[in-house]
């Protein structure tokens, strides 16, 4: 079955030696690679070959790692299937008919067939952790600022984190410990030492003994029952092993999916404007007016996803607005980032399931955007709030399809979600 | 579209959840408005394309009106700028910066004519 999980398949090698000497991790296509196309999935982007490598790129090939490819995408990371790709849709490797999640669906699905040994994704709203939900792996957004997007294109620069996916909870943390730390080219990156433990291939030791879980109700009575039952089945498991748990109650996720789009979509309308054709992208070879020349442009360079997000944003930040919907979302974003902040100061980790939903169907969701949206209600909340989440496998619906679990830490706190995550 | 009816519950639950009603439009958004939009966002779009956004907008926009229930929240303290002299350092040469333009001419992007 040929499932469209790369957009270009090619071998970059690293150093001879270091601790990914051997293995091959698969880079998402909005992550620059030097003399590699990186097309983000678009057709803009069909013949940008960037002149550079991201930093975690360069810490890959450092680490010893090889690059078997750049993997498919949902267009400049808008959207939660990975149907949005101007390279065609991928599908899921193990849910046949059913979608891989997004926007890093081909990362998670190359992972989930064996294609790569793991592999980096991008995580604006959940876009690391949903597909790995949906194909059954890990998959892990670290704090903001605990890695360089020194090279990643950007979609909405204050939400988004590179992040690993990988078979193990423990293979997540080993390429998590190569590609973390602060880079002198993005000023947003933090010296994590400073905050709290680092070695986090050493925390996956499934060690949960006295582990105080907090679960949000607003996260779990959302979901689908076949997904609670596998939620709940796992929460057993952890009590089992000696850690507790006790609800939770956060009244501003019920919020968080409106405000992460208004951002989400405002950050876009801006990164987005220097596809014009001139600088980036397509040209046309048009002549006359400048203005009607970038427009036509990129009428023909973006999907019909990329095109809602900038003009939704672009309306939500245009005079008469912005206090309307760009303030009220900040206000929102505030108000869910001290949520978070007072339960984690009565829990060690917050649990959820990642997604409220088992994998769409292909091709469900694409004429509804807004049912697209939504399914991102337990993703969302974290990016708003900064703060380090991980989704591991937790068993499959009736239907044989995959469901994820969520853990999300204080922040600088990637090891307590690690040792909770790597006890399932 | 042949949702599961699983998928369409779940949905219809987090609807309610998050005061949205799919359908409801309080903010009618029309063809020319979203003309506006687009000319502000500099992408042209045909007249299928208006007239789906129109109808999208209106749906999302109003499940954004949600926001209006957000109460004042103590937001973090003013931020300070940090500032560093400059320093030169390398870069990349003008080839590399403009290999991947369009059109160039004599060192420099080449942009449409100026009419």
């Amino acid at each position: 079955m040929s499932y469209n999980g790369y957009i270009t398949e090619t071998r970059i090698d690293g150093s001879d030696d270091g601790p990914l000497a051997g293995r091959s991790i698969a880079v998402k296509d909005n992550i620059s690679t030097e003399g590699v196309p990186t097309t983000c999935g678009s057709a803009m982007l069909e013949s940008y070959v960037p002149p550079f490598d991201a930093t975690v790129v360069e810490r890959l090939k450092q680490a010893g790692a090889t690059i078997p490819g750049k993997t498919n995408m949902d267009e400049f990371g808008m959207g939660t299937t990975t149907e949005t790709s101007a390279f065609g849709a991928t599908e899921n490797p193990v849910a046949q008919g059913h979608v891989p999640g997004g926007s890093s669906g081909g990362s998670a699905a190359v992972v989930a067939a064996g294609d790569a040994d793991m592999a980096l994704g991008t995580d604006t709203g959940g876009s690391v952790r949903c597909p790995a939900a949906f194909c059954g792996v890990v998959g892990l957004k670290p704090t903001y600022g605990l890695v360089s997007r020194y090279g990643l294109v950007a979609y909405a620069n204050s939400l988004e984190q590179i992040g690993p996916i990988a078979p193990s909870v423990e293979e997540a943390a080993e390429l998590l410990d190569v590609i973390a730390g602060p880079d002198e080219r993005d000023a947003t990156t933090r010296d994590a030492t400073e905050h709290g433990e680092t070695a986090y291939a050493a925390a996956a030791d499934g060690d949960v003994d006295g582990m105080d879980i907090g679960i949000p109700t607003e996260l779990v009575e959302g979901a689908d029952k076949a997904v609670r039952e596998q939620f709940w089945r796992a929460i057993d498991e952890l009590e089992a092993e000696g850690a507790s748990y006790h609800e939770v109650s956060l009244p501003s996720v019920e919020h968080a999916v409106e405000a992460y789009y208004v951002i989400a979509m405002s950050e876009a309308s801006s990164n987005l404007a220097r596809f014009d054709g001139v600088r980036y992208g397509v040209s046309g070879g048009y002549d006359g007016n400048w203005n009607e020349t970038f427009a036509t442009a990129r009428e023909e360079g973006f999907g019909p996803e990329v095109k809602r997000r900038v003009l939704l944003g672009t309306y939500a930040l245009s005079a008469g607005y912005h206090d309307k919907y760009y303030k009220k979302a900040q206000d929102a974003r505030a108000w869910v980032k001290q949520d978070f902040d007072e339960a984690l100061e009565e829990a060690d980790v917050l649990a959820s399931p990642t997604m409220p939903v088992p994998p769409f169907e292909r091709g469900e969701s694409l004429d509804d955007p807004l049912k697209m949206y939504l399914a991102d209600a337990n993703t969302t909340p974290v990016n708003l709030a900064n703060l380090p989440a991980i989704s591991v496998p937790a068993g499959e619906t009736d239907d044989g399809l995959p469901v994820g679990m969520q853990f999300v830490g204080p922040a600088f706190g990637e090891t307590d979600i690690i040792r909770a995550g790597s006890a399932l | 579209m042949g949702a599961p009816a699983s998928t369409r519950c779940c949905i219809e639950t987090l609807t309610a959840h998050t005061t949205l009603q799919s359908g409801m439009s309080d903010t009618p958004v029309d063809t020319d408005e979203v003309e506006h939009i687009a000319q502000l966002a500099r992408i042209d779009l045909d007249e299928d394309e208006r007239e789906l956004f129109a109808e999208q907008f209106g749906d999302i926009l109003s499940s954004f009106e949600a926001l209006d229930d957000v109460p004042e929240v103590e937001r973090e303290p003013e931020l300070t700028n940090v500032m560093r002299p400059d320093e030169i350092a390398e870069s990349f040469d003008r080839e590399d910066a403009l290999a991947n333009a369009p059109e160039t001419e004599d060192d420099q992007f080449k942009g449409p004519n100026v009419s």
